[in-house]
């Protein structure tokens, strides 16, 4: 009973450290409705801050406390000035820049961390006066947990007070619900928004200061909370502060009692529970219906064929891209090979998210189902080449069919928030299931045929392979299929009303999408050799919105321009010391220069250059 | 005449509030029906049940002889039935020829076909549409740029695209100029007088309802209070105490006109 007892305690202290940088996100969220991926670089930079800023006081009581809260407002300021530079210039853009965008902006923090504190995991001192354990039922229990569980509740309450008895506090809550009625009656957005910013970055912050004395403080802190984080959001409801509370002390909780069942849940477990809120309730358990959306959208132009002149550069390029392995040394090649998956994968996206509209950021689900489907298929079937070729998208098309039919009965930030969930389930089967998939060490010995193991043979199979589905895709969004697809993400109920199954519909958009991300994954799979875990997990997902986005959303052509771009810079970058650092600031500066990404850049410079001359 | 439509005691309440309590009407062929009644009297209600929206309480609905009540909306569409909605709810990423387009394309049953080029399909029969409602000139312009009022004629055009029986028009006026209001329903009036289809309308424009209705059904807090020409509602008392408390307003207005 005791233990049971101590476990239920463990799982109250992690709730309140995870309810912390759970509302700093809902409040952020709600106000600015920015999807801020950065959130986790806050915390991660508010226990850097606290480590430091502790151990120099270490040792009194004060001291602690004075460090822990000296962090927290740093990064609070640390916020404002990225809301004032960065996320100002971008409330009106559509919430994928957003994501990418903050994404750009934890890149850069992953590496100034690691430039300023180095890459070495740093262990804190204890809180001074809490730093022996107390028996509750006859188990030791750590005096700072108890800290903890009582520090949840605390801020909760001073947030409840903060929003309910200031009058800031009634306008973010007014802003919550609608902020063009909070603009019109005349109050100053900006301002709002940046004390809104700076609180949900201090709570961050405090969030991070606060696990000094628990866990050593390390540069993947970022991203491991980042998931859940998220997740406590999303069932909370999406601005919800009390909504978070709640959902931080279920997941905590069930996770403290369900590793001891069954401790390799512990990766998946938020995500399932979070899939399962939502199917319930698809706005979370506070949410309401309509405080998803973001900022209203330009509609986009008609879609329109290429014309002669755009279809001949094409027709030419290809020819160049297909004849090169002639003239270029193999790893060329090598390097072609990945441009063209990653433009499959990127073209397979946007079928998703720019035709249907739904905006994804668990895509490489797909693909590395895709890539395991036909690794497993040679390994424990003993399947060739082709066929294990055709083995996988056909697995990607079935996980599609699967946890796209729960996707497409949400919409917006909620759909992109059950893609994640579904991609870091599987995610965290595979890293998991070691005897199946080999868990972290991936499954090796993965090549192409005989006949096809040169490095020029295989370019021509995935030249086939990936143009060939990049082409079938195009050819998808131009058809009744895909115009329809199109016209239920302008209007549900125009759909609905010219007698179409919206739902059916987008469901088969999300198994098409995933089929051929799995056609990717495959070629991907045969070029390397082996697959790995990394082939499922969030930071291809993100590589993939970013190609969508360098390439510009609203063109067809978009993706082919920023996977090749991404891949060629990728390559380029990743060669240099604090590549992230760089990347960063280049995925900022596309967001900030040029919104409409490389192909709405070009049109606009076609389209200037034709209107100077006529 | 037949009967297009025969609505037989339909009923529905929200909790506590009786929305529509017990209404009854036919609609024969060719007609042109207005529903009227202020605000919060049941119109949109009882829209929402002939479409598939809302399932009532109570009642039937048969369109033709097939029960309505039940079935989804998409499928009420395919049995028969278009619609314009008070906001107009177009296809803004595509040309106005496209938007008809996509209502042939799903009446033809062709919305899976992966591999035809759908700007290529039906282009005769919806040119055919956007000349009915006069936006042949349009067809190529993008539907985000134009008037609400094109917009409104474009909404009829898709509703009409499946040769419907019955076409329902949620107060299809809303938010236009009032020039723009006669000339929309002159032109719903001439589609119906050409044949095939029968409009049923809620409207709180009472010019455009004399002006055009064949006949008006009057709706006050979910009930039927009266049914009958222009004529014979404009003079109903039980009419004129609803809308003005016993004024009359209505004299008025067709003195103007």
């Amino acid at each position: 009973m005791g233990f049971y007892f101590a476990q239920l305690l463990t799982g109250l202290a992690n709730a309140s450290s995870l309810f912390l940088i759970a509302s700093g996100l809902s409040i952020i969220f709600g106000v600015t409705r920015i999807v801020n991926f950065a959130h986790g670089s806050f915390y991660m930079v508010g226990a850097y801050l606290a480590y430091t800023l502790v151990t120099h006081w270490s040792g009194s009581v004060l001291g602690f406390w004075v460090s822990v809260i000296l962090a927290a407002m740093i990064v609070g300021v640390i916020g404002l000035i990225i809301e004032l530079t960065i996320l100002r210039r971008i409330y009106h853009a559509p919430e994928l820049f957003q994501l990418v965008a903050t994404f750009g902006v934890v890149l850069i923090f992953q590496d100034g961390t690691l430039a300023i504190w180095g890459a070495e995991d740093l262990l804190g001192p204890r809180a001074p006066g809490l730093d022996s354990a107390v028996r509750i039922m006859g188990e030791p229990i750590p005096e700072y947990d108890l800290a903890l569980i009582a520090i949840g509740p605390v801020v909760l309450l001073a947030i409840w007070l903060l929003f309910h008895k200031t009058r800031w506090g009634v306008l973010v809550r007014a802003a919550t619900q609608d902020r063009e009625m909070v603009g019109a009656l005349g109050v100053n957005q900006a301002w709002l928004f940046s004390a809104a910013f700076v609180l949900g970055s201090f709570l961050a912050g405090l969030g991070g200061a606060l696990q000094i004395p628990r866990e050593a403080v390390s540069l993947q802190m970022d991203l491991s909370i980042i998931g859940e984080a998220f997740v406590v959001v999303v069932i909370g409801g999406m601005g919800s502060v009390s909504g978070a509370f709640v959902a931080a002390v279920l997941i905590s909780v069930l996770n403290a009692f369900a590793i001891l069942i069954f401790p390799q849940i512990s990766i998946v477990l938020p995500f399932v529970i979070m899939a399962i809120v939502l199917i319930f309730r698809p706005h979370g358990l506070f949410g309401k219906p309509g405080s998803e959306k973001g900022a209203p959208e330009e509609p986009d132009q008609p879609l329109a064929l290429m014309d002669q002149k755009s279809a001949m550069v094409l027709m030419a390029a290809l020819l160049v891209l297909a004849l090169s392995p002639l003239f270029t040394a193999d790893f060329t090649s090598v390097l072609m090979v990945d441009v063209m998956v990653a433009t499959l994968f990127a073209v397979s996206l946007h079928f998703m998210m720019g035709v249907g509209g739904m905006v994804s950021f668990g895509h490489a689900a797909y693909f590395g189902v895709g890539a395991y489907g036909a690794a497993m298929a040679v390994k424990f079937l003993g399947l060739g080449m082709i066929s294990a070729m055709l083995f996988g998208p056909v697995c990607a098309a079935i996980a599609a069919l699967f946890f796209g039919w729960f996707c497409v009965r949400l919409s917006g930030v909620y759909l992109a928030m059950l893609t994640l969930a579904a991609a870091q389930i599987l995610w965290g089967v595979t890293f998991q299931w070691q005897e199946f998939t080999g868990g972290d060490d991936g499954i090796l010995g993965v090549w192409p045929a005989k006949w096809a193991s040169s490095d020029k043979v295989y370019f021509y199979i995935a030249f086939v392979l990936c143009i060939g589905g990049i082409w079938a895709l195009r050819r998808v969004a131009f058809s009744p299929f895909g115009y329809i697809l199109r016209g239920i993400r302008d209007s549900q109920t125009r759909a609905e009303s010219i007698g179409i199954d919206t739902r059916f519909h987008q469901w088969m958009g999300f198994v098409l999408a995933g089929g051929f991300a799995g056609l990717a994954g495959v070629v991907f799979a045969f070029s390397k050799g082996s697959v790995f875990p990394d082939s499922l997990g969030i930071a291809l997902s993100i590589d993939g919105l970013i190609m969508v986005l360098l390439g510009g959303i609203h063109a067809l052509a978009g993706p082919i321009l920023g996977a090749g771009a991404f891949v060629l810079i990728e390559d380029w970058v990743t060669r240099l010391d604090y590549w992230r650092f760089i990347f960063g600031a280049i995925i900022l500066i596309v967001v900030l220069v040029a919104p409409d990404g490389i192909a709405g850049g070009v049109q606009r410079l076609l389209r200037g250059l034709k209107g100077g001359r006529a | 005449m037949t009967n297009v439509l025969e609505v037989r005691n339909l009923s529905k309440s929200f909790g506590g509030v009786q929305a529509v309590k017990d209404v009854n009407f036919d609609l024969k062929e060719g007609e042109f029906l207005a529903l009227i009644g202020p605000n919060g009297a049941g119109k949109t209600t009882c829209f929402n049940m002939l479409n598939g929206y809302l399932k009532p309480n109570t009642g039937s609905v048969s369109l033709r002889g097939q029960a309505l009540i039940g079935h989804p909306p998409r499928k009420i569409w395919r049995m028969g039935v278009g619609r314009t909605f008070q906001i107009t709810a177009t296809f803004l990423s595509m040309t106005v020829v496209e938007n008809v387009q996509m209502a042939l394309i799903s009446y033809h049953r062709r919305v899976f076909d992966l591999f035809s080029r759908a700007t290529r399909m039906y282009v005769d029969e919806a040119m055919a549409l956007l000349e009915l409602v006069s936006m042949q000139d349009q067809a190529g312009r993008a539907c985000s740029e134009l008037a609400y009022g094109d917009l409104k004629r474009l909404e009829l055009a898709i509703a009409l695209a499946h040769e419907p029986a019955l076409l329902l028009m949620d107060e299809p006026t809303a938010g236009m100029a009032p020039s723009e209001r006669l000339a929309l329903m002159a032109l719903t009036a001439e589609i119906v007088a050409k044949g095939g289809v029968s409009v049923v309308f809620t409207e709180h424009d009472m010019d455009v309802v004399f002006a055009h209705a064949h006949r008006i059904l009057v709706l006050n807090r979910g009930e039927l209070i009266a049914e009958g020409t222009g004529s014979e509602i404009r003079t109903n008392p039980l009419v004129q105490e609803v809308y003005l408390g016993g004024g009359s307003v209505f004299e008025a207005e067709s003195a103007h006109a």
